[in-house]
């Protein structure tokens, strides 16, 4: 048992934090970034690309560079602590991971070399209006006619669906859910692009009889791999919140010690600081349960993976929304305004809570499986 | 990073745990596991059972009898222990006047009590805690003062555990008034049969004698009974309180105590019917199954990280929520037990299952854990100004 970095790792976290630092060194560069589409910065995404950070989970044979989920944890803690926007969970975690996953060898090769090097960016079409969270498309229908699929209905909310050069998108298939992929200049997709409170961009996609390539076998039932793909986006997005979280932490740590009210710094008030003290317990047992997560995820068993994964994110869901609010109550009306950082890792770890499942979901999902267990036991 | 433990420390598990479910007797076990209070005769037995085997004071040195063990070795002990009902060596003399004895003690004084801890055959009270000296502990007023070969003790301690039991006393006491107050403190034991010491129980709100009042009206002590130096008493008093990095968090007896609840939730609704079917209930258990999930976690990671002996700064985390979960779970077993609770003097011919007879007085009992041993608000303050450098 062992929950430290090697010395490979640690020079990764250190060459990302690196590069991170430069692009994002204060958070009106990031408010910058995101005032223009596509919403995050091409170069920086290039520099990730360069630096291997967007091939880190694919095999070698596929075009990635064969590492595994610690090296992306490591990755989207980094983004989470200076809460870049670039897309690192959402098109390499998630969209890259479903080819990765489902995909033909033929597919593999064709798409996971080009994410890889940072020049295919693809994202994954799947919630829906009123499909809330879970694997099953509902809204969008496949279509078979000979050898050809089309698809035809409405994904929406699409994170960076309009930037995508390749959407991987789930539909309905007699009611399984299989998985397409579908070019950004297929006829009858209509893709409007909005922003999203946290700075970020989502699409409203629409199918109207669009011609589509299934994802692996056709029409095959992937709900089981959307879970399992899902389920490693959900324990990179605990870390993408853990990063954000001991920022917004540490930010709050000094505000303390540097403002000054009545004549003295806030940390006189122990009304403040025991707040700051319980926000660092909160940070802590999520980082424990979410670093877990990712080893759990190393191991590779699939319904361990699931729990495991559901057990991170309601665990950062709570994590989130104390430290989250805390943060800002602790400033003060500075807190509040958008010149300042510490509310836009609030919003930013409400929008990654509300990614994937929230707690409440996972919460109910845990609950269903309650009676299998006497003890949780975490070491296998 | 990996999850696995070591080959070898999988063989240790499987050792601690035969150990724990077939060499400490039954009836202890069931005492423990039907959360009822131990007699002083199952303490000791209990702890002998251990000492005899080796294993009761693993943290001390290895020519005390403590045993080379890695942080985590001591942390499976630990857990394994508590998960088969069995109750962890008295805290007093493994964790606490041992240690202290053992590092900062004469030759002279670890021989003459050094064994005798590690067996129990001497039953140590701790004697910190003053009427006012509680979380303000160096504000204590007890002085000794020398008079030739022995220190004259005078005033009162309170709080003391099972001080009902005690041989001894391991007292803080001021012999110099005149310094800074942390700077007249003396490390001294006392034998309790002493001329002048008297012990008076405190009744608690649980209905229970757990604690006591202990007198000191000119007691005599031998001054060789001193632990060290003198005046260097708070260094000794911090050492004992502030050097323990395993078993901070009671994790295995708060899964144990979570596990039994959900049990008896499964036939605790109307007619029989389980309580799990309720999504509130099974919300509640779920998330205190996380959290301890998280705690555990957490301690792993403290010791899985201290093997080069400098404290993981999450370790301060570890006291803080085991208190706050190890309550939460007391609270859940009262909810549990609904009506039921209240049976709490019932007898044999009670048809309340025993487990929520006691609901209620161990809640009560255990509103205790999140203020002995460093409150959870002098915790946040460590956490506050230690890690986070926020000192008011």
């Amino acid at each position: 048992m062992d929950f430290t970095l090697d010395s490979e790792q640690t020079a990764l976290r250190d060459a990302v934090r690196g590069l991170l630092g430069k692009a994002y060194g204060s958070s009106e560069d990031r408010r910058t970034v995101t005032k223009t589409d596509p919403g995050w910065d091409e170069k920086t995404w290039q520099r990730l690309a360069e630096m291997g950070a967007l091939g880190l989970p694919f095999a070698e044979e596929d075009g990635g560079f064969g590492a595994g989920p610690v090296e992306v944890s490591i990755v989207a803690e980094e983004i989470g602590r200076v809460i870049a926007p670039e897309p690192y969970v959402e098109a390499v975690v998630l969209a890259g991971g479903l080819v990765a996953a489902a995909g033909t060898a033929e597919q593999r090769a064709e798409i996971i070399g080009a994410l890889a090097e940072g020049t295919l960016v693809p994202a994954f079409a799947h919630t829906e209006a009123q499909g809330r969270y879970g694997q099953r498309a509902y809204a969008v229908t496949a279509t078979k006619d000979g050898d050809a699929w089309t698809l035809s209905g409405v994904k929406e909310p699409v994170l960076g669906g309009a930037r995508a050069d390749l959407l991987v998108v789930s539909a309905d298939v007699d009611g399984a859910t299989a998985l397409f992929l579908v070019q950004p200049d297929a006829s009858g997709l209509t893709r409007t692009s909005y922003t999203t409170f946290d700075g970020g961009r989502a699409a409203h996609a629409a199918f109207d009889s669009t011609p589509a390539t299934p994802l692996g076998e056709p029409g095959a039932d992937q709900s089981a791999v959307i879970a399992q793909v899902v389920a490693a986006a959900q324990i990179a997005y605990g870390h993408e919140s853990l990063g954000a979280m001991a920022f917004a932490l540490e930010t709050t740590t000094e505000y303390l010690k540097s403002r000054k009210q009545f004549g003295v710094p806030l940390m006189t008030f122990q009304a403040l600081t025991f707040r700051a003290a319980d926000m660092y317990v909160s940070l802590e047992l999520a980082r424990s349960t979410v670093t877990w997560a990712t080893l759990v995820l190393l191991d590779a068993d699939a319904d361990a993976t699931l729990e495991a994964a559901s057990r991170a994110k309601l665990q950062v869901s709570k994590a989130g929304r104390h430290i989250g609010q805390e943060a800002i109550q602790l400033h003060g009306g500075i807190g509040m305004t958008a010149e300042y950082s510490v509310g836009h890792y609030t919003s930013r770890l409400t929008a990654i809570d509300h990614a994937l499942g929230d707690g409440r979901y996972h919460l109910s999902a845990l609950s269903e499986t309650l009676d299998d267990h006497e003890v949780l036991e975490p070491l296998p | 990073m990996k999850l696995q433990l070591s080959d070898e420390d999988v063989a240790f598990r499987d050792e601690m745990r035969t150990f724990f479910t077939t060499q400490i007797p039954q009836d202890i076990r069931d005492t423990v596991t039907a959360r009822r209070e131990l007699s002083k005769d199952q303490i000791v037995r209990s702890m002998q059972a251990m000492n005899a085997a080796g294993i009761a004071v693993p943290n001390w040195p290895v020519e005390w009898g403590g045993k080379d063990w890695t942080p985590l070795q001591r942390h499976i002990w630990h857990e394994e222990m508590q998960l088969a009902g069995v109750m962890p060596p008295l805290a007093f003399n493994a964790s606490m006047v041992g240690p202290v004895i053992a590092a900062f003690g004469s030759q002279e004084i670890k021989e003459r009590f050094l064994p005798k801890t590690a067996n129990l055959d001497i039953w140590w009270s701790q004697g910190f805690s003053e009427p006012d000296a509680g979380s303000d502990l160096a504000s204590l007023r007890t002085t000794a003062v020398r008079e030739g070969d022995e220190y004259v003790v005078n005033g009162q301690k309170t709080w003391t555990t099972l001080g009902q039991y005690g041989d001894w006393i391991f007292t803080l006491v001021r012999t110099d008034p005149n310094v800074k107050k942390q700077a007249g403190i003396s490390f001294l034991l006392i034998d309790m049969t002493s001329p002048g010491l008297t012990v008076r129980p405190i009744e608690l709100i649980d209905g229970g004698h757990e604690v006591n009042e202990v007198f000191f009206d000119n007691v005599r002590v031998p001054a060789e009974n001193l632990v060290g130096e003198e005046n260097k008493g708070w260094d000794y008093a911090k050492f004992l309180l502030g050097n323990e990095r395993v078993g901070v968090a009671p994790v295995g007896s708060t899964k144990r105590t979570l596990a039994q609840a959900k049990e008896y939730a499964k036939t605790a609704g109307p007619g029989g019917t389980s309580l799990l079917d309720d999504p509130l209930v099974a919300a509640q258990i779920v998330e205190l199954e996380n959290d301890l999930l998280a705690l555990e976690l957490t301690a792993l990671r403290v010791v899985a990280n201290s093997a080069d002996g400098k404290p993981h700064p999450a370790s301060s985390v570890l006291k803080l929520q085991g208190t706050v979960l190890q309550q939460a779970v007391t609270e859940l077993w009262v909810d549990l037990a609904g009506p039921n609770a209240l049976a709490t003097g019932a007898g044999d011919g009670s048809d309340v299952p025993d487990l929520a007879r006691t609901a209620t007085t161990n809640y009560l009992n255990y509103r205790k854990a999140s203020i002995y041993g460093g409150s959870n608000e002098v915790q946040r303050q460590i956490i506050a100004g230690t890690i986070l450098g926020l000192r008011g």
